[in-house]
């Protein structure tokens, strides 16, 4: 078919080929885009950072300029913190994190020097997991040595972490380490069941909180399956280090595509988690049952929510907790799921909660471990940490673990996960 | 299954958040979506209720014009052939609108109530609730706009007032020129002398600096060069003022107007510490987006959804519908980023916004509504959807939903049955008003959320009461 025929013939007309094929055109999205600046006004960042020049030029005009050939990524794209606000504020549906999350990707691999300490440092903080992994053979030894004010202070001048944070202790058992040790799924069902994606952090640091999902669910009648994963790759993302990212995303698609041929569908108790599976891979790779995975993720809260009656459930519990301080994070936000635990927990006994508003909390993964960014991650999560300190109890909660981080940082509370809550209201001792 | 209630809003901007209340307030247990932060960031944050109808075939202009003033204002301009007003009483006015109106529908009663619903709602931010009448206030395009209900922050800036009027504007702040906008509010005919000056305040900010950054560094009162922001900008103020107040001759009693963006959590001790010091009345002017005063009204609209138990989620999209064997739309389909979730309610009241607001959508061939693939009324030569004047009467500001008188969707082409018996619309979804032009928007939004609302409302009371049978 010829180009000519007129536009509004019928259906069939051919696109023009303007780019080419291997490459993602987002030109659909920077088009879009009608500077209406909603989304500057939502980036925390910008907020509080006067050099960073915000999401609009980040996506689509960084799109544009990079089209001339000659045009370097600005570097301003490492500021950003992929929080994605500006994804749930724009009105125009311009693909505002998959374009920073392209842009910081082509700075990372041609731009940046590869051996020089910011590289260096943002390659181990993204894949945390790694650490993780050594670390937490020999936890004690590792929490001691962190913890010494004089690691902290090398930490800052070799890698540039800020001296300020109290590296996250590792658990003395795992996750997977009980999992194994209790002997695997305790119930067996085979119209009811789900494959836990615990993430990192629950794994090394929190396992308490992988517990209590496992518990929750077997309540409910589910069958547990604890499938082979790596890190979600968030914090890869994050940091541009898309290669790293995409690895860890090939074998966690296939495994959790096995799962779900096995009647399964993927819940996650990190907010990160859960909106990488679901968003972030099929936006970013192409990989074989990259929709599959998708579609069948959930967070775990909201997947009780929606198959199971878990008000009555939690309306007929009772249970004796201190006051708390909630914090949805901005990965919670973006999913939808920001209201869900407080309009949960205020219908149970002896529960009180407490939204502290909507600002962010600052640390947003990894950039808050960046010793150049921590003023900034302070001075966003000030809002919060008033909020937390004005609140009844000195207890906080939220689902996603460095805002746990922050939240702990800024206030001293101690913080708990939501499903740690639903675990003291449902299950039965 | 979980995720039930009685009645599902979609869509968290004006018209929603009135008929998620409207419907709670009648016991329903109510849960709103929404696919994106609220519509109302980009608002003005002023409510009209109708400030131009169309002109009467008999060439009569009972109407006349408020004040002598309006003859300058965009929508004069815009809309000269076919339009007349600024209309002084919208309720007057209702009379003059097609039958296929959302006021002619739902009737003058149902926008009295959703403006006395949003008087309760916003309490003592909003003026203009003493009376019927449209006041005119001034916009940054150096307009005077008829509209029903205005932030306190902007009440002494009324057209109607007499009082000398001196307008502040910043050099790196391009929103809008202070000098233009008093040039245009003279022109307009405004009563009282009116002129502006562009002062150095913003300099000490980067060059794209945004509005909330000035406003946070006001509810801050932030240092800029060592001086706290709110002294730092009257004495910027200060000279230009005197100035002014030279060439007057009752000095005492200027109003000053200054962008909206005087803060977001402090704006009202804002306004009032900088009254003090420049001794002299402050007024906002609203802006364009994003905007402050449009922020605010969001932030007051949630927690008095909160207030009312409506359970609300922003980010999930409404994609799909399941339809039982009544025909009754069973759940709605919300898509959470890939993974789609289901959604069941006894009523849903859809406002999802129109073409703009993306409820409805166009492609080079129909307009379609994509939730509930409800019709969509439109001209089959797509030429025929808009006119070659950019400000004229355009046919496809007036496409969206038909519905029955409690505001059901029917098929515009069919026999008057509703297409789904437990559906309602309400807002910028709904067909038959230009509102952009009519400047009814917001007016809209309120009485027909009230009604969607309330229907929604009955229409699931009625199913609870089954139930308990």
């Amino acid at each position: 078919m010829s180009n000519h025929q007129p536009p509004c013939d019928d259906d069939a007309v051919e696109p023009i080929e303007v780019f080419p094929e291997r490459e993602l055109d987002l030109r659909a999205g920077a088009d879009a885009c009608y500077k209406c600046t909603t989304c500057e006004t939502s980036c925390p960042v910008a907020a509080v950072d006067d050099e960073f020049p915000g999401p609009k030029f980040q996506g689509p005009e960084q799109w544009r300029l990079k089209r001339k050939e000659d045009a370097d990524i600005d570097d301003s794209i490492l500021s950003c913190s992929n929080c994605l606000r500006c994804d749930s504020a724009c009105p125009s549906e311009v693909p505002l994190a998959q374009m920073h999350n392209e842009a910081r990707g082509e700075y990372v691999d041609e731009q940046m020097n590869k051996l020089s300490r910011e590289y260096l440092r943002n390659r181990i903080l993204a894949n945390y997991g790694l650490l993780a992994k050594v670390g937490s053979k020999v936890p004690r030894l590792v929490n001691f040595v962190m913890g010494l004010s004089v690691t902290r202070k090398l930490n800052e001048k070799l890698l540039g972490l800020p001296s300020e944070r109290e590296f996250p202790a590792f658990a003395t058992q795992t996750f997977r380490e009980w999992w194994r040790e209790r002997g695997g799924a305790q119930v067996e069902s085979d119209d009811k069941r789900v494959a836990y994606f615990h993430g990192c952090y629950s794994n090394y640091n929190t396992p308490e909180v992988g517990k209590a999902m496992v518990r929750v669910f077997e309540e409910f009648g589910y069958e547990v399956l604890v499938p082979e994963q790596r890190c979600s790759g968030t914090p890869m993302f994050a940091n541009g280090m898309l290669s790293d990212a995409r690895r860890a995303a090939e074998t966690n698609v296939e495994s959790l595509a096995a799962a779900i041929d096995d009647d399964a569908d993927i819940v996650a108790s990190c907010t990160s988690c859960s909106l990488s599976l679901r968003k972030e891979y099929p936006e970013l790779f192409d990989i074989d049952r990259i929709d599959d995975v998708s579609e069948h993720t959930y967070e775990a809260l909201e997947y009780l929510r929606i198959h199971e009656d878990l008000e009555s459930a939690v309306t007929d519990a009772e249970v004796d907790h201190p006051a708390l301080a909630y914090h949805a994070p901005c990965h919670a936000r973006n999913q939808g799921l920001d209201r869900q635990a407080v309009e949960l927990f205020r219908e149970v006994d002896g529960v009180a909660i407490e939204d502290v508003g909507d600002s962010c909390s600052g640390i947003s993964g990894t950039y808050g471990w960046k010793a150049e960014k921590y003023e900034a991650s302070m001075a966003m999560g000030e809002e919060m940490f008033h909020h937390m300190e004005q609140s009844d109890g000195e207890v906080g909660m939220t689902e996603c673990p460095t805002c746990a981080m922050q939240m702990e940082h800024g206030t001293g509370y101690e913080i708990k996960h939501p499903l740690q809550v639903l675990e003291a209201a449902v299950v039965s001792e | 299954m979980g995720l039930e209630s009685d009645v599902l809003v979609i869509g968290g901007g004006l018209a929603g958040t009135t008929a998620a209340i409207s419907a709670a307030r009648e016991g329903a247990d109510v849960r709103l979506v929404s696919h994106k932060k609220s519509t109302l960031r980009q608002s003005s944050g002023l409510v009209d209720a109708l400030g131009y109808v169309p002109k009467r075939e008999d060439g009569e202009s009972d109407l006349g014009s408020g004040s002598g003033s309006g003859s300058g204002s965009g929508s004069e301009r815009a809309s000269e052939s076919t339009l007349r007003g600024p209309v002084v009483n919208p309720y007057d006015a209702i009379e003059d609108l097609p039958e296929e109106h959302p006021y002619s529908i739902v009737g003058s009663e149902a926008v009295a109530e959703g403006f006395a619903l949003f008087d309760e709602l916003v309490g003592d931010a909003y003026r203009g609730g003493h009376t019927d009448s449209n006041a005119l206030v001034p916009t940054f395009g150096g307009t005077v706009k008829p509209t029903a209900r205005y932030p306190a922050a902007t009440a002494a800036g009324v057209a109607s007032d007499e009082r000398p009027m001196f307008v502040v504007g910043f050099r790196s702040l391009s929103e809008y020129d202070a000098g233009a906008l008093a040039d245009g509010l003279s022109a307009s005919g405004v009563p009282f002398p009116v002129a502006g000056a562009e002062v150095k305040f913003a300099e000490a900010f980067r060059d794209d600096a945004k509005i909330t950054r000035f406003a946070r560094a006001l509810d801050d009162d932030e240092p800029i060069d060592g001086v706290p922001a709110r002294k730092a900008l009257t004495t910027a103020v200060e000279p230009q003022l005197a100035e002014f107040a030279d060439s007057v001759a009752d000095a005492s009693d200027i109003r000053v107007g200054f962008p909206a963006f005087l803060g977001e959590d402090r704006a009202d001790q804002i306004r009032e510490e900088l009254g003090d010091r420049l001794g002299a009345e402050v007024f906002e002017i609203p802006m364009g987006p994003p905007s402050l005063p449009g922020l605010r009204l969001e932030d007051l609209l949630l927690e008095q959804l909160d207030a009312a138990g409506v359970s609300f989620e922003t980010g999930v999209r409404a994609v799909d519908r399941t339809v039982g064997t009544d025909g009754a739309v069973e759940t709605v389909v919300v898509d959470r980023n890939g993974t789609g979730v289901p959604y069941a309610a006894d009523a849903v009241v859809l406002a999802t916004g129109g073409l703009i607001g993306k409820g409805l959508q166009s492609d080079r061939k129909r307009v379609t509504e994509p939730v509930f693939d409800c019709p969509v009324a439109h001209p089959a030569d797509r030429y025929d959807w808009f006119l070659d004047d950019a400000f004229g009467d355009h046919p496809f500001a007036r496409f969206g939903l038909a519905t029955d008188n409690r505001l059901r969707p029917v098929d515009p082409s069919g026999d008057g049955e509703p297409e789904y018996p437990n559906l309602f619309a309400a807002g910028a979804v709904l067909g038959g008003a230009d509102v952009a032009r009519e400047k009814s928007a917001s007016g809209v939004s309120l009485a027909t959320g009230v009604v969607a609302g309330r229907g929604a409302a009955a229409v699931a009371n009625d199913t609870t009461l089954e139930a308990n049978r």
